[in-house]
């Protein structure tokens, strides 16, 4: 029996816009999605379809209003939905990583403690944290002499391979990643990729959104579809 | 895990007229709760009333000290209050010139509550007060002069310093960025985000910048005309509203 | 004109509430206690706080002493013990050991205090906190709740500015562990004297009408730090005119060329160590 990390059941999600007088919009619809250790699931789907939607779900950063998302956390699950803030954000420290495509800059801080910072959180010293950060760096072939350097002037290649070292550094059992390699070039994305490979190696699931079909091929074991909730055609008129 | 702070349908009354009004929420040890909501919605009227400079109407606020003995904030005789505001609470104030003694040096201002607590070696409070203004990144040089003789983000910082001297292990803070140019804001909140990281402190801040919530807060309450319409987790709340009022708000952030 | 005045010029009603107020005063030794301020036929900052104590505890047994900055021969001293003669019919005297009431502005006499007497303060300023905290309503309620860490920050800031505690006189006491006091603009030299007193000490502030007392025999102790302790001031010369060293002493200018010299601010002491010193 294979051992499960993520245990998401009957998700369902509806967008109400009230600056759109009300207008609701069904995303997800009776979702469900196991991923166990060491397996990495390729969310896949039509633009629109809920890939990205479902994965800031599995976050608890979008709240459903129906299902449950179970996410083992150290010895047992957690319900992302029902849990309160104070649990998620335990979570998300020890067990759960989200790698965005951009950067959410934080002001003033080098890219080397931005990188540093989850290490920090889960205990270690802020010198041994930064020694590890900037192999991290180096491997994602960020020059030496921009580690000091806040990354808000980097150029989106560099941020988004600062904001994958900030979210890979910590070896969370769970990984989401949204389009991890989106901007990169070839031998980034190798890099990249070898990194994703390399988590799943130490038993993480990993659970992502790839635009590029040759990265997706190269790590998902598994594609699941997120299924259309019954909106589409409305949604459609409407934004027509 | 055993809240710090427990509030439980608190109103507070101008007249006929509600400043805020059913408010429940549980604060966690550690955690950094913002309250944010345009001028007027309430929010700095229950910040006052949590931190019992106002008094509250109705509801229920326990507080858990550091021996985990529950203090009830509505009822708590004022020597208690003012005890527990010297030891176990801070309250930084939007203008410094409110929460600093400005005729005083910053070295007097850090000690403050260390001698209030009954320090008495002029030696060791110089040594502590010139550590805490490092911690804060202003040289410790500076210990002599006066705050009126800093500038308003070094102001903000000497605050934070007389605050945190102490350990206290709850810290109100009203929009501590309010005064502060944008450049200045970056680097005081940086230094906040770092400071509540190393020492775990709780910490319930009012503001109306919701850069400055999703930068620093665990955990947003939103608030319009008095009451809480939304509270959750601060990413939750900024990248997936569910109140009328909340998608207004978020919708209306400029981007730079 | 002839105007009869009341004995002790106060009337009895107004004498009554004073005692009132001296022995609550009295009950809780620090503790500032407001009264009716009546006006007197003098300004205020001229001891209006002190002779209305003073009036309403003197009989006509008791021998009146009057001292300004230790002397016993300035204006206001000599007017005050005049008043006294005439509206209380009262002996007076220049000698410490011989009175009853002592009413001071600035000093406690060098020569020791006995038993029975009774030491009555002007005080200008009895809030010690108001340099630091303006708000009345603030100050009673650091004072009900003990809140004194105040009072340290400005001694810091002495240390800080100048190196030690330059607080010379006005210095704040604590008085039986309990109320943060102003012992009055005495010089610290004097503050020594205020601890386990055997005389009782009354003081009165006229303009911001409020009493206080420290009671005989009570703890008075000078606030300082444990790495700056209180000290009180001491001079490299002695007495120009009676060679004393142990008194407090002013420096007064003699000539245009900058010519000085050090002499007793207590001129009864003095006068009575230089008889001393001719027999």
């Amino acid at each position: 029996m294979t051992t499960l990390l993520i245990d998401a059941q009957n998700v369902s999600k509806t967008f109400v816009l009230h600056q759109q007088d009300g207008l609701a919009l069904p995303v997800l619809d009776d979702v469900s999605l196991q991923v166990a250790v060491g397996e990495c699931v390729a969310l896949v789907g039509p633009s629109g379809a809920g890939k990205s939607t479902f994965l800031k779900a599995l976050y608890a950063n979008y709240l459903v209003q129906a299902g449950t998302i179970g996410i083992f956390h150290r010895e047992g699950w957690v319900d992302m939905v029902a849990a309160l803030p104070h649990q998620i954000v335990e979570v998300r420290r020890h067990t759960l990583g989200y790698v965005s495509q951009f950067l959410r800059v934080i002001p003033r801080v080098s890219a080397l403690d931005i990188v540093a910072e989850p290490l920090v959180e889960w205990g270690e010293s802020l010198e041994a944290a930064r020694t590890v950060a900037g192999t991290w760096l180096a491997r994602l072939n960020i020059h030496e002499r921009l580690w000091s350097l806040p990354p808000a002037t980097f150029s989106g290649g560099e941020q988004q391979r600062v904001n994958i070292a900030r979210g890979m550094i910590a070896p969370r059992p769970i990984l989401l990643l949204d389009e991890p390699t989106a901007s990169l070039d070839a031998a980034n994305r190798a890099v990249v990729i070898e990194l994703m490979r390399e988590a799943k190696a130490r038993g993480a699931a990993l659970v992502g959104i790839f635009h590029d079909e040759a990265t997706r091929d190269t790590v998902a074991d598994r594609l699941f579809t997120v299924p259309l909730a019954r909106r589409l055609d409305t949604a459609k008129e409407l934004t027509a | 895990m055993t809240p710090i702070l427990s509030v439980r349908q608190v109103a507070k009354r101008y007249g006929q007229r509600y400043g805020c009004r059913e408010v429940s929420f549980d604060l966690y040890p550690g955690e950094v709760l913002c309250i944010v909501g345009e001028s007027g919605s309430g929010k700095s009227t229950l910040l006052s009333t949590l931190a019992g400079k106002l008094a509250a109407d109705e509801g229920e606020v326990t507080f858990r000290d550091v021996n985990g003995t529950e203090h009830d904030l509505l009822t708590l005789a004022e020597a208690d209050r003012r005890r527990l505001a010297r030891t176990e609470w801070g309250f930084v104030t939007q203008h410094a010139r409110d929460g600093l003694r400005m005729n005083v040096s910053a070295g007097a201002n850090v000690s403050e509550r260390l001698m209030a607590l009954g320090q008495r070696h002029y030696g060791e409070l110089r040594a502590t007060a010139g550590e805490w203004l490092e911690k804060v990144e202003i040289s410790a040089e500076r210990l002599d002069d006066r705050p009126s003789q800093f500038s308003g983000g070094m102001q903000q910082r000497l605050q934070i310093a007389r605050n945190l001297v102490t350990k206290p292990r709850l810290v109100f803070m009203d929009e501590p960025t309010g005064g502060l140019d944008v450049s200045v804001q970056a680097r005081f909140l940086d230094l906040l985000r770092r400071l509540v990281h190393e020492t775990g402190i709780a910490v319930i801040m009012v503001t109306h910048d919701l850069g400055v919530a999703r930068l620093l807060a665990h955990r947003t309450l939103v608030m319009q005309q008095g009451r809480v319409v939304e509270a959750g987790l601060t990413d939750q709340i900024l990248d997936d509203p569910q109140h009328p009022y909340t998608q207004l708000l978020v919708s209306s952030i400029l981007q730079a | 004109m002839n105007i009869e005045y009341n004995y002790g010029f106060l009337d009895e009603n107004t004498k009554r509430m004073l005692r009132r107020g001296l022995l609550k005063a009295v009950a809780i030794p620090g503790y500032q206690v407001p009264f009716g301020s009546r006006e007197m036929p003098l300004p205020y900052g001229w001891g209006t706080g002190g002779i209305q104590v003073t009036a309403s505890i003197i009989g006509s047994d008791d021998t009146l002493k009057v001292i300004d900055q230790g002397a016993d021969d300035t204006t206001n001293a000599v007017n005050i013990r005049r008043f006294f003669g005439r509206v209380a019919e009262v002996a007076t005297t220049e000698k410490t050991s011989e009175a009853t009431v002592i009413q001071t502005r600035h000093r406690i006499p060098e020569t020791a205090l006995k038993s029975g007497q009774i030491m009555v303060f002007q005080v200008p300023e009895p809030e010690p906190l108001r340099t630091l905290e303006a708000s009345e309503v603030e100050t009673r309620q650091l004072h009900a709740h003990q809140e004194y860490g105040l009072m340290h920050v400005k001694l810091y800031e002495d240390i800080a500015r100048y190196g030690h505690i330059a607080t010379s006189y006005d210095y704040p006491v604590m008085v039986n562990g309990r109320y943060l006091t102003s012992p009055s603009p005495i010089p610290k030299f004097d503050n020594p004297k205020l601890h386990q007193s055997p005389a009782l000490l009354l003081f009165g502030a006229g303009r911001e009408k409020r009493l206080y007392a420290i009671p005989p025999y009570t703890d008075v102790e000078s606030l300082a730090f444990d790495d700056h302790p209180f000290d009180v001031q001491t001079w490299d010369s002695h007495c120009a005119l009676c060679g004393s060293t142990e008194s407090y002493l002013d420096e007064i200018i003699t000539d245009d060329a900058g010519s000085r010299m050090f002499v007793c601010s207590d001129t009864d002491y003095c006068a009575t160590h230089q008889q001393e010193a001719k027999q």
